[in-house]
């Protein structure tokens, strides 16, 4: 824990912050973006349904679960890098 | 022995699941011998909360970390299972897909939103609460913010929120006790309190997480088995979630030849059945988007607020581990949200498909007036019939049905074997409990650890804090079966009620007490008492004091109005006062780095 310091921890705060915006945006677009428009993509269609259906029922959770691992993959990066693991 | 256990998990589990499927095996054997259907339901059910009472009572303990926080020992998957039956409540697997059902586009927002606050409890909250080593969320407001006053608002806040949404859950205990076992509606209720009770009294939180695990076992093969055995038999192959599209094209194209849309003449003679009147998913935009994505809204901060689902990763060994149970949370949890709308959509369709033998609307009255199913569930007032413009046919508009019951019917629908229909009780059960047991213990530890221990006596030793949170937890569940018995609202609106009242009170305090440094105790009481209060009086004047709602945001969406007043009332008063202390801003900025010691040591 030797470069435990102040500025590494800075550094890092500052990675798993956008970290986190990043993720909250991708979010923010399939949570209601996506849904709010399902009229106009249901005009399209995709494996058999209309599209914004299949967003509602599906694609929008299937993105949710995948953004979680995809997060946690990079936020333990970030902290591996910073020596912040804990593990 | 307790390592032992941990480091067997997945041999123990898999004999469980092993085991369980030989049950429902036996039971199959059993049926084709001639054995009744009741007695087969009666065995699913009690045989299931027999294994749930065994677990509870091996796990039980007199450690105050063990009872609280499970030890702390629980790895990332399984506390990810635990967390997906805590969560998925009797709402999730009994009401959600009838919602569909009637509901269309606008009830999709539960989907939706059930999901989608996932994302917002792994990059808000779990990891940082987590790294704060609290016992509970007001531990956490306690600490952060100093002071009884912010820890006694943040457990007044728990309790209105988990105890709104436990009479829900007990409600849907009873709901499906009383049919399995054929006894009163009240009976069941008791019946399902005492279940409830056997699991977590003896071992608070390490019982919870393990039978919470084998709940979320039976629930999820009792929600899948008869969605996959329907599929095929209607063509749509093992795994119908990616190919049931052409059904939902059929449904589309039924729809205006069987008279959708058309008002019902008659009215049953009993309350909480309905025709079906929306569309199966004709989103109009406008208005109804709005609708859509505010009722998300309050579901995902609900999410993110609710005790009794953040403090479950308060279980995990690490920060890291609290995260990858999140991850693993979802997974489980899209499991079942993701075939719900496969299981309304084929319902649907095997009702009003004239092409398929299941099918009723359009076909003689008389006949099926005479299902053995329509007969089973109109004996309990969930379904009506009645042929209002006497042709001797019966319309959909003449066919009533509890939302409630699409799920737990459907595999008598489709003229499955009793065996099925026992499974999916004994599912239904394991969600209900699982949750009620879950917010049970949440508000249970509120009390014994904020309230007790914290505030009124500091000094009470070990034996006597988890003496006391027994002695509550009891108390309250009693209390709860007690309001659940009444039946004051359906099973889906309660819980709504929760996340509502969770986020106008919770949210912005948890989530500025991690996000931002300058966030202090005056603050945080202030945006939890005005967030409380408007959300609830505006609750109180949509419901029963007859205004109109503002912008479309009636009683679901209540939320909305509540954390949007504790932000506002957050931010200002917080600002309006000086910055906290030197100590609790190092404080928070221990708290964003994932290794090291937890803020509170585990006696505290």
């Amino acid at each position: 824990m030797a470069d435990n310091t102040n500025e590494i921890r800075q550094q890092h705060w500052v990675k798993t912050r956008n970290l986190t915006w990043l993720v909250l945006a991708i979010w923010f677009v399939f949570a209601f973006v996506v849904p709010w428009n399902a009229a106009s993509l249901d005009k399209m269609s995709f494996i058999g349904f209309p599209l914004g259906y299949y967003f509602c029922v599906q694609g929008s959770l299937i993105i949710f679960v995948a953004l979680i691992f995809f997060q946690n993959w990079r936020q333990d990066k970030i902290d591996d890098e910073a020596g912040l693991s804990g593990e | 022995m307790k390592g032992k256990f941990i480091d067997n998990l997945g041999r123990v589990y898999a004999m469980y699941t092993g085991g369980f499927l030989v049950f429902v095996l036996i039971m199959a054997v059993l049926e084709q011998m001639g054995v009744a259907a009741d007695t087969i339901g009666i065995m699913f059910v009690a045989f299931t909360i027999a294994i749930y009472a065994v677990i509870g009572w091996l796990s039980r303990t007199m450690q105050v970390d063990a009872y609280y926080v499970a030890g702390r020992e629980v790895p990332a998957v399984y506390n990810g299972m635990a967390t997906a039956a805590d969560w998925m409540s009797g709402a999730s697997f009994v009401a959600l897909a009838g919602g569909i059902y009637f509901g269309g586009y606008g009830y999709l927002a539960f989907i939706i939103g059930w999901t989608g606050g996932y994302v917002l409890v792994n990059s808000l909250m779990a990891p940082y609460l987590r790294k704060f080593g609290c016992y509970t969320v007001p531990d956490f407001i306690g600490t952060r913010y100093g002071g009884n006053l912010a820890r006694f608002c943040a457990v007044v806040v728990l309790v209105i929120a988990s105890f709104t949404y436990v009479t829900a859950q007990i409600n849907a205990s009873g709901t499906i006790a009383a049919r399995a076992l054929h006894i009163p509606f009240a009976a069941g209720v008791w019946f399902g309190l005492l279940g409830i009770l056997l699991c977590s009294m003896l071992g608070g939180m390490r019982a919870v997480t393990w039978t919470q695990v084998a709940q979320y076992i039976v629930l999820i093969i009792a929600y899948l088995v008869p969605v996959i055995w329907m599929s095929n038999k209607q063509g749509f192959g093992i795994i119908p979630h990616f190919s049931y599209g052409e059904a939902v094209a059929r449904i589309q194209e039924l729809e205006p030849l069987i008279g959708l849309g058309v008002a019902a003449v008659d009215k049953a003679p009993f309350g909480g059945v309905g025709i079906l009147k929306t569309p199966h998913f004709a989103p109009s935009g406008g208005m109804e988007s709005w609708k859509f994505i505010t009722l998300a809204a309050c579901m995902m901060m609900g999410t993110a607020s609710l005790p009794h689902i953040l403090m479950r990763y308060f279980t995990t060994p690490s920060v890291r581990d609290a995260r990858r149970s999140v991850a693993w949370s979802l997974l489980f949890i899209f499991l079942l949200y993701f075939t719900a709308p496969a299981l309304a959509t084929l319902t649907k369709l095997q009702l009003i498909d004239p092409n398929l033998a299941t099918s009723i609307i359009g076909k003689s009255f008389d006949a099926v007036k005479n299902l053995a199913w329509v007969q089973n569930w109109e004996s309990v007032s969930m379904l009506y019939l009645v042929d209002s413009n006497k042709d001797g046919i019966l319309q959909l508009n003449e066919f009533f049905m509890r939302a409630d019951i699409v799920v737990l019917a459907t595999p008598e629908i489709a003229g499955l074997p009793y065996v099925i229909s026992g499974l999916v009780a004994a599912g239904g059960m394991a969600a209900a409990m699982s949750t009620a047991d879950g917010l049970l213990l949440a508000i249970a530890n509120a009390l014994s650890h904020d309230l007790y221990y914290k505030i009124i006596d500091p000094k009470a030793d070990t034996r006597h804090r988890l003496i006391v949170a027994r002695v509550l937890l009891v108390g309250i569940g009693v209390a709860g079966a007690a309001v659940a018995s009444l039946r004051l609202t359906g099973i889906l609106g309660a819980v709504a009620w929760a996340f509502d009242f969770a986020m106008s009170g919770l949210f912005f305090p948890l989530v500025l007490g991690i996000w931002w440094k300058r966030a202090n105790r005056a603050g945080a009481i202030a945006g939890m008492v005005v967030g409380l209060v408007a959300g609830t009086l505006y609750l109180y004047q949509v419901y029963w004091g007859g205004m109109t709602p503002w912008m479309g945001i009636d009683h679901l969406r209540f939320g909305i109005i509540g954390a949007a007043a504790s932000l506002v009332a957050m931010v200002v008063v917080s600002l309006a006062t000086p910055a906290p202390d030197a100590e609790t801003q190092a404080m928070v900025d221990e708290v964003r780095v994932p290794s090291g010691k937890s803020i509170l040591s585990s006696d505290h």
